[in-house]
């Protein structure tokens, strides 16, 4: 049973993760290839503040505050550089970041932190606790959503130029983006290292960027239901695969192909045509 | 000397990073599309280079051949995993490239083995003493060297004085007009995939030389680095990727003297490109 809360737990923070970069990403259309840096500095802060005694639900608000603060940076940079050069430039962040904790040795370096302390909470405690964050997340997303500031990041995500012809103060809005999604990758980071209690540089380099990357465009860009369908399932896949360890990253690479030869909107569009489809036949 | 020594250092690293970012900027300039697989050509070509010349013994004809069959497989991926999605928003390529990157390194893993090839007897190993000075460079550094000018002047003739290379530009121009024109584009577009696949493949061959090693995963620097260095140099414009590539590795052989106990090297790279890129988001010869 054991094997299975920790496994439900980790589905959790990955939905939390994967919505995060879905609010940059997926409502206001600002791509980003450094989001790991973010989860990786909510996980640093709550470590760090938590081993200096703050208390466990209040150091992941710590966390969320720093992911914050550099996400307010990062997202300054994407008022400068758009598209493509915006997904060289968060990629950049996210080197950056893993530059600078392999040199730092209160940063733990290259051996990370350990013995951090738990939560308090019993395992299945602990997964409660997790899965009610993940809810309240996937809600407060539905809920932006249909806002009027959802509505804003969708106009950004359209198009640019006519959101800032309209009057809408796009800088704001990108920066808001910004910092909401980064605060809830920083919470999702400070799960993270409560529940493995370790954490290295390795966990928060280029690959997790993009394995989060692919959940959100798996799930359906913008899609609240479908990335938290593809955020649950990618994090599951890899541990089921575990029978045919050897081919485990191959299959979920050609897995990733083909999906986005076929059907590139992801789950979410998929799921969406199937219901147009019914409503034109009734 | 040692500043000279970190310079030299420095730009034959940056040759290898031209060889392989010309491929990159050309795609991009082309068709828009960040081509992260670019890298897994770059180690078929290491790979090829080191078999080939095992079993022939001859390291020329092995970089010839490995040239022409990682342009052709270039080709294949164009027509595999671009073309039918071109009309795609690019984040739509860009995953499929990554994830066709991922299973490159894994199929390299399974077919060739984990822990990577080496040359029976590796060629140009040999020092050459430079002006004299008690200052040595090794044989596979100068042919980087020579290699990176051999393919940026080929280059150069090949767009200025022939009909394909006109046709070239004009694609990159503006695609529809080239097309009214009477050209074909899709022509123009297996020889981009070609040429470019090909030049990175001469730098895997390379990179085999200088470390004498050739492993499943040589590729993942250079697949970030390249598309951090077309954009440093302001993308589709391939002066401006000469002078990324070389400056990036001048600085990261001097910041990893210099810096090394701040940041790492690749945060040193990016770094840089962070900070170029807030002073000129078009980069360093970027149009806007």
């Amino acid at each position: 049973m054991g094997y299975e809360i920790t496994l439900a737990t980790s589905m959790c923070i990955s939905v939390v993760f994967a919505l995060s970069l879905n609010l940059i990403t997926g409502f206001c259309g600002q791509i980003s290839l450094g989001h790991a840096a973010f989860f990786g500095v909510g996980a640093y802060t709550a470590a760090l503040s938590s081993q200096a005694g703050l208390a466990f639900p209040l150091d992941l608000l710590a966390a969320a505050a720093a992911a914050a603060v550099f996400g307010f940076i990062v997202g300054l940079s994407s008022l400068r550089v758009r598209h493509d050069f915006l997904a060289i430039t968060t990629m950049g962040f996210g080197f950056l970041f893993l530059g600078v904790v392999r040199q730092q040795d209160w940063l733990g370096g290259e051996m990370g932190i350990s013995a951090i302390p738990g939560s308090g909470l019993s395992k299945l405690g602990y997964l409660g606790f997790v899965a009610a964050v993940a809810v309240a997340v996937a809600l407060f997303s539905a809920y932006l959503k249909r806002s009027w500031l959802g509505f804003s990041f969708a106009a950004i995500a359209d198009d640019e130029d006519t959101a800032r012809v309209v009057a809408l103060d796009v800088a704001r809005y990108k920066l808001l983006a910004f910092v909401l999604g980064t605060a809830i990758a920083g919470i999702a980071g400070g799960l993270y290292a409560h529940h493995v209690r370790f954490i290295s540089p390795d966990s928060f380099g280029f690959v997790e960027s993009i394995a989060v990357l692919s959940m959100v465009i798996v799930g359906g860009i913008g899609s609240v239901p479908g990335v938290v369908f593809a955020a649950l399932v990618l994090t599951a896949l890899p541990l089921w695969f575990q029978v045919i360890e050897d081919y485990k990253l191959l299959l979920y690479s050609a897995l990733l192909f083909i999906m986005m030869q076929l059907c590139e909107d992801g789950i979410g569009g998929l799921m969406r045509r199937l219901m147009q489809g019914r409503r034109r036949t009734t | 000397m040692l500043y000279l020594e970190l310079l030299i250092q420095g730009l034959v690293q940056g040759g290898i990073y031209t060889l392989i970012a010309l491929g990159l900027t050309l795609v991009y300039g082309l068709l828009r599309i960040l081509h992260v697989a670019h890298a897994a050509l770059f180690t078929l070509g290491g790979y090829l280079g080191v078999i080939l010349t095992n079993a022939t013994g001859s390291l020329a004809l092995a970089m010839v051949l490995t040239m022409l069959v990682t342009g052709v497989v270039g080709m294949g991926v164009y027509r595999v995993a671009y073309q039918p999605i071109l009309d795609k928003p690019p984040y739509v390529a860009l995953i499929a490239s990554i994830a066709l990157f991922i299973a490159s390194e894994e199929i390299y893993r399974l077919v060739f083995g984990p822990y990577g090839l080496s040359y029976d007897a590796p060629p140009l190993q040999g020092v050459i003493d430079l002006f004299g000075s008690g200052m040595y460079l090794k044989q596979a550094e100068l042919l980087v060297l020579a290699g990176t000018g051999a393919a940026l002047i080929g280059l150069h003739l090949l767009s200025t004085r022939t009909r394909i290379g006109i046709a070239w530009r004009a694609t990159v121009t503006d695609p529809e007009m080239a097309a009214s024109f009477g050209i074909r584009t899709q022509r123009v577009r297996y020889l981009n995939f070609f040429i470019g696949s090909a030049l990175a493949a001469a730098a895997g061959v390379m990179v085999a030389l200088l470390n004498n090693l050739v492993e499943p995963t040589m590729g993942s620097v250079p697949s970030y680095k390249a598309l951090a260095i077309i954009v440093l140099g302001g993308i589709g414009s391939i002066r401006g990727t000469l002078i990324a590539s070389l400056a990036l590795g001048v600085i990261e052989s001097f910041g990893t003297i210099y810096l090394g106990s701040l940041l790492d090297r690749d945060a040193i790279a990016f770094a840089f490109l962070i900070l170029v890129l807030m002073w000129r988001p078009q980069g360093l010869l970027g149009r806007t």
